[in-house]
């Protein structure tokens, strides 16, 4: 009953293609939990199915205990899930501090009209949700760029920030889609201590997916194996 | 309390204002009455770019008929300062009720809003452009046939309340209000959503709540300016809110930069400007004579050049004047 999050019987289908087969596994909470398999194994299917973007052909999703299954993805973040993109998705004409500030949204109290007034009580909000912002700035390593638009930062800042975006939502469970994809094995290594800090300094449990043997062999405490949909290990 | 310092936008508003009221033919007189119309418009212009652009350009969607709210606005307005209150402008005290019946006139066309908006934003797909492009069409068929507000004559004999104080007013609290909302919790909602919406809603935004609320905030907006319209013309007639007229606002927005209220400030006065200058200078032109049979270039060609235009911008893909950049004026300083 430890699981954090739970798949059971999971299966996707993309018209006749079988995307994710059968799948069953728990992610205990606390751990950084991988999962590899080679390309177009069905990984980021997965997390499209556990975030909501995909609801499952056949099976369900537990977030602790509940079934999440079919739930709109907002609800599922605003419920403590949170993800990062293989496929970078920043918001590129905003500053690096708004792109966090976004995701710290849906836990805002100031309404809409104390918003528009900016009345005391909305300034004082505002300054937390600056300060919690400019903490994962600092933790990521980007205070030199916090007011930069997003789309001029370096790639290896943006899978940094993404990171911190992620984080931003306050969440137990935070998936990552291929970390460490694009960067060189220096910035590798250092992800491999971010993603071990993160998960002990925001007490979250970590569920990566990887093609890369070595960055799950070295970081993830449990390992589940997959290939063209199918469970291997 | 010794270093209180002006907003820098109070500070701004406040100077044009003066400017203004110290040229006008009430003090000076060195701009005369029909200058200080045109003046009036292109604040109404003002109020009608920034919130179409909270639409277009902050949230990402894509509005087609703006001008059908400000025909909502103008007619609720315009129905209840004229039929109903009978108000009349040279009695101070019927000022405050007129803003009030501007106010309720923009609460309407809010309404309208949700009623178009929440059904086509749920959708994924263009359907909103589809729905206001009809909705434009639609509402001028409805303000037609009902002879109530006058049908194809318009709504006539709308009290003079929008002086330029009042439209000044107006103006600048909605400049205030949309600048306070983008630099809000709730704004960045909006702008996420542009930026990358798939993301937007994995940060937890609600993707389709924020598109409809910027959507009925921009409808609200639009109906102020259609019911400021309507009692500066002393009319409203159901061919002011068609396509062309939104699509006049629509280039302000472009020309001006999606997503930048500076920039749709600056398009709503240059195009303002630009489009009575055009008025004038044509019909200006000497009608001419091929095949015995004369032409005179009419106004309505004011509206192909702008067609052209926009067909410039997009395949130029130029970013307007300002782009998505704002004047520090309408920025709130953050300390870094
Ligand atoms: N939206 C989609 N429509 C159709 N096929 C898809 C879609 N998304 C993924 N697929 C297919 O599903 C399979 C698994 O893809 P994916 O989950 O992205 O693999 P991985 O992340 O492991 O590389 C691939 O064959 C891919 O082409
Ligand atoms: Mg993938």
């Amino acid at each position: 009953m430890s699981a954090l999050l739970s798949i059971q019987g999971m299966s996707h289908y993309f018209g006749g293609l079988k995307a994710v087969s059968n799948f069953t596994f728990d992610v205990p909470e606390g751990v950084i939990y991988g999962l590899i398999g080679p390309n177009g194994s069905g990984k980021t299917t997965t997390f499209n199915l556990i975030t909501g973007i995909y609801t499952p052909t056949e099976g369900k999703v537990l977030f602790e205990g509940r079934d999440i299954t079919g739930q709109k993805p907002f609800r599922i973040v605003q419920g403590g899930v949170a993800r990062t993109f293989q496929n970078l998705r920043i918001f590129g004409n905003l500053s690096v501090i708004d792109n966090i500030r976004v995701a710290r949204h849906f836990t805002v109290k100031s309404g809409l009209f104390t918003s528009l007034l900016r009345l005391p009580s909305f300034k004082q909000e505002e300054e937390v949700v600056r300060e919690e912002a400019m903490q994962l700035i600092k933790m990521m390593h980007l205070e030199d760029r916090a007011f930069d638009q997003a789309k001029n930062l370096p790639y290896g800042a943006l899978r940094r920030l993404e990171i911190a975006r992620a984080l931003a939502t306050k969440p137990k469970l935070v998936l990552l889609d291929e970390p460490a994809a694009g960067m060189n094995p220096k910035e590798t290594d250092d992800l491999m201590g971010l993603i071990r800090q993160v998960r002990d300094d925001f007490k979250v449990t970590v569920f990566l997916i990887e093609h890369h043997m070595k960055l799950v062999m070295n970081v993830c405490e449990r390992v589940k194996v997959i290939d063209f949909g199918e469970t291997i290990a | 309390m010794g270093n209180f310092k002006l907003p820098r936008l109070l500070l701004a508003g406040l100077i044009f204002f003066i400017i203004v009221m110290i040229l006008s033919p009430d003090m000076t007189g060195a701009l005369n009455g029909y200058f200080m119309v045109i003046i009036e418009r292109s604040l109404i212009f003002v109020i009608l770019a920034i919130s179409l652009n909270l639409i277009n350009g902050i949230t990402g969607q894509f509005s087609l008929g703006h001008m059908g709210f400000a025909a909502v606005g103008a007619y609720v307005s315009g129905t209840f300062t004229s039929i109903w209150f009978k108000l009349n402008p040279h009695t101070l005290s019927h000022y405050p009720v007129f803003m009030i019946c501007i106010v309720i006139g923009g609460l309407g066309a809010a309404v309208v809003g949700f009623l178009i908006g929440f059904p086509s934003l749920r959708l994924k797909g263009d359907y909103l452009a589809i729905v206001t492009l009809g909705f434009g069409e639609i509402i001028r068929t409805i303000l037609n046939n009902i002879d109530y507000v006058g049908g194809p004559r318009g709504l006539l004999g709308i009290p003079m309340f929008s002086k330029f104080p009042i439209i000044m007013l107006f103006a600048f609290l909605t400049v205030v209000i949309l600048r306070n909302l983008v630099q809000s919790s709730h704004g960045r909602a909006m702008l996420s959503i542009r930026e990358n919406e798939l993301a937007s809603e994995l940060c937890g935004v609600d993707t389709v709540r924020y598109k409809v609320m910027g959507f009925v905030i921009g409808a609200f907006f639009a109906g102020i300016a259609g019911g400021l319209l309507a009692h500066l013309l002393t009319l409203a007639h159901p061919t002011q809110y068609g396509f062309l007229p939104s699509a006049l606002v629509l280039i302000m927005v472009y020309a001006g930069g999606m997503g930048s209220l500076t920039g749709s400030v600056l398009a709503a006065f240059t195009l303002t400007f630009l489009t009575e200058g055009l008025r004038v200078g044509i019909d200006a032109l000497p009608e001419f004579t091929i095949a015995s049979q004369t032409y005179k270039i009419g106004t309505e060609w004011t509206m192909v050049i702008y067609a052209i235009l926009l067909i410039l911008i997009m395949l130029f893909k130029t970013e307007g004047i300002m782009g998505m950049r704002e004047s520090r004026i309408l920025i709130i300083e953050e300390k870094k």
